[in-house]
């Protein structure tokens, strides 16, 4: 009678252990967009594996990717309007909506419960329930002057206190979106910021959101402590208005590298990488480099910068020292790097080859190459430790 | 008049070779097409459907003049984020990507 008893106890046992998954965390896994085939694969960096591959994404170029608090879904900007989120767990697309016409981007809610995504077409902002991607909040950008159409929305991050920051591209404004008293958006709407912000930043403590502009010098600046104060003009010298090179690819403005209060800033037409005092936002240094650099990508430890360059110099990173402001090593890791994501402690470096066709691990303290991974013109990297990240 | 009549013909052989259109070969075609969805389309689309760079589909370009757009492809457009190409490619790839525009890119 016992050992019946004992029997199918570890009969239920054993076929409760096969119908279940083994339990693990998502921690160490992330998203690499195939942007060309319009698929992603998810990996996982304590392996160096990849343990899925989803399709049916859509028009993934210039896509981008954010995650839920706990870790568990990615949400994926298309560029088609597709928004899609992931479940990294089941490794299954849980939900996907067309929100929008041509996109570029989008930004989690200071709490999780928001997903914010800027489009060109329509021009302005949604915003969606994180957990069933339905609609809470359509913010329509300001209309052209001819009335045909509004202006095309750029540079979303999420900040502090409940808030979505962005730039309107055509007519040369920056608003910020308060949802913290519900879901009908508290706005606020800076005009004349300067001419055509194409992309935006938030510092990496939530305090300030800054547009570059194609249309003129510096940068627009909005201290989010300080929003009465309004939008300042710096950086005077940064910017396109003294193009010496023409820019093939214009430079990524999110997740500038900042180490020991200097901002290491991509500059624009110039091969060169800007070092600012996060402090006075006046420039300091300036350090010569291979191309025209694309991302400039601090290591954790803020010690060293990883930079990506522009078409045609766009098989090349180099890395610097911050401390003494020099370029320490020239790697060629092949065709076409178009970006790189740290793991969150900095033990390893991820970086995407697109036309080599895969994804490549390194080791950035010994400069040296882990492995790699075969990838279908891979883009953008992220991982999904970015959930605890302002601005990512 | 020997000597002439040579140089005659190496003449109209440099006559030649500086107006001719080249059609770029295969695989610099394959080149220039990988170049136009990927770099090209980092602003314009990967499917020509425009992004920050304007749409560049058949339709969007019908009634353009091939003239002005192999001009804007070569040297840019002052104030907007558009760069000329002349420094990395040749005017025959140029007019090539042009004439792949108009007629329509990616294929329907």
């Amino acid at each position: 009678m016992i050992r019946s008893l004992l029997l199918s106890a570890a009969t239920g046992l054993l076929l409760s252990a096969c119908v279940q998954p083994p339990l693990r965390g998502t921690g160490d896994l992330g998203v690499v967009v195939e942007r060309a085939t319009g698929s992603v694969q998810i990996i996982e960096s304590d392996t160096r594996t990849a343990l899925a591959r989803l399709e049916g994404f859509g028009d993934l170029s210039h896509a981008s990717v954010v995650f839920s608090r706990d870790q568990r879904y990615a949400y994926v900007f298309g560029r088609d309007g597709g928004l899609s989120k992931i479940d990294l767990l089941t490794r299954r697309i849980d939900h996907r909506v067309i929100q929008g016409g041509n996109s570029i981007g989008g930004a989690i809610s200071q709490d999780g419960k928001l997903i914010a995504v800027s489009n060109y077409v329509p021009g302005g902002v949604k915003v969606f329930d994180a957990k069933t991607l339905q609609l809470v909040a359509d913010i329509p950008a300001t209309p052209l002057a001819d009335g045909s159409k509004r202006s095309r929305v750029v540079g979303l991050v999420d900040a502090p206190g409940q808030r979505f920051v962005f730039s309107l591209f055509d007519t040369g404004e920056i608003w910020t979106a308060d949802f913290s008293q519900g879901s009908t958006p508290r706005i606020s709407r800076f005009t004349d910021i300067g001419q055509q912000p194409y992309d935006a930043l938030i510092t990496p403590d939530g305090r300030y959101y800054m547009a570059g502009l194609f249309g003129e010098d510096g940068m627009a600046q909005l201290d989010l402590w300080h929003p009465e104060r309004g939008v300042q003009r710096v950086l005077g010298d940064y910017g396109r208005g003294h193009v010496k090179l023409p820019v093939y690819k214009m430079p990524h403005l999110e997740g500038w590298a900042v180490a020991d209060n200097q901002a290491f800033v991509p500059a624009v037409g110039h091969h060169q990488v800007l070092v600012m005092d996060s402090r006075t936002w006046k420039q300091t240094a300036v350090i010569p480099v291979a191309g025209q650099p694309v991302f400039v990508t601090s290591r954790p430890d803020g010690r060293q910068l990883w930079v990506n360059f522009a078409y045609p110099d766009n098989d090349r990173v180099q890395v610097i020292d911050s401390e003494t402001r020099s370029v320490i090593a020239d790697l060629r890791p092949g065709p076409a790097v178009l970006h790189m994501e740290f793991t969150a402690r900095g033990d390893q470096l991820w970086l995407s080859l697109r036309d080599g066709g895969q994804v490549q691990v390194w080791d950035p303290y010994r400069l040296t190459l882990l492995g790699s991974l075969p990838a279908t013109a891979p883009s953008g990297i992220f991982f999904s430790s970015r959930a605890q990240k302002m601005g990512y | 008049m020997k000597v002439y009549r040579h140089a005659v013909i190496v003449a109209a052989l440099l006559l030649i070779c500086t107006t001719a259109v080249a059609t770029p070969d295969a695989t610099r075609q394959a080149q220039l097409e990988h170049l136009l969805s990927q770099d090209c389309g980092a602003c314009h689309g990967l499917h020509m459907t425009g992004g920050l760079g304007p749409e560049l589909t058949r339709t969007a370009l019908a009634g353009k003049s091939r003239d002005s757009l192999i001009a804007t492809v070569s040297h840019g457009r002052p104030d907007t984020a558009m760069p000329g190409w002349a420094p990395l490619l040749s005017p025959d790839d140029i007019r090539w990507l042009v004439d792949l525009l108009l007629q329509g890119y990616p294929t329907p």
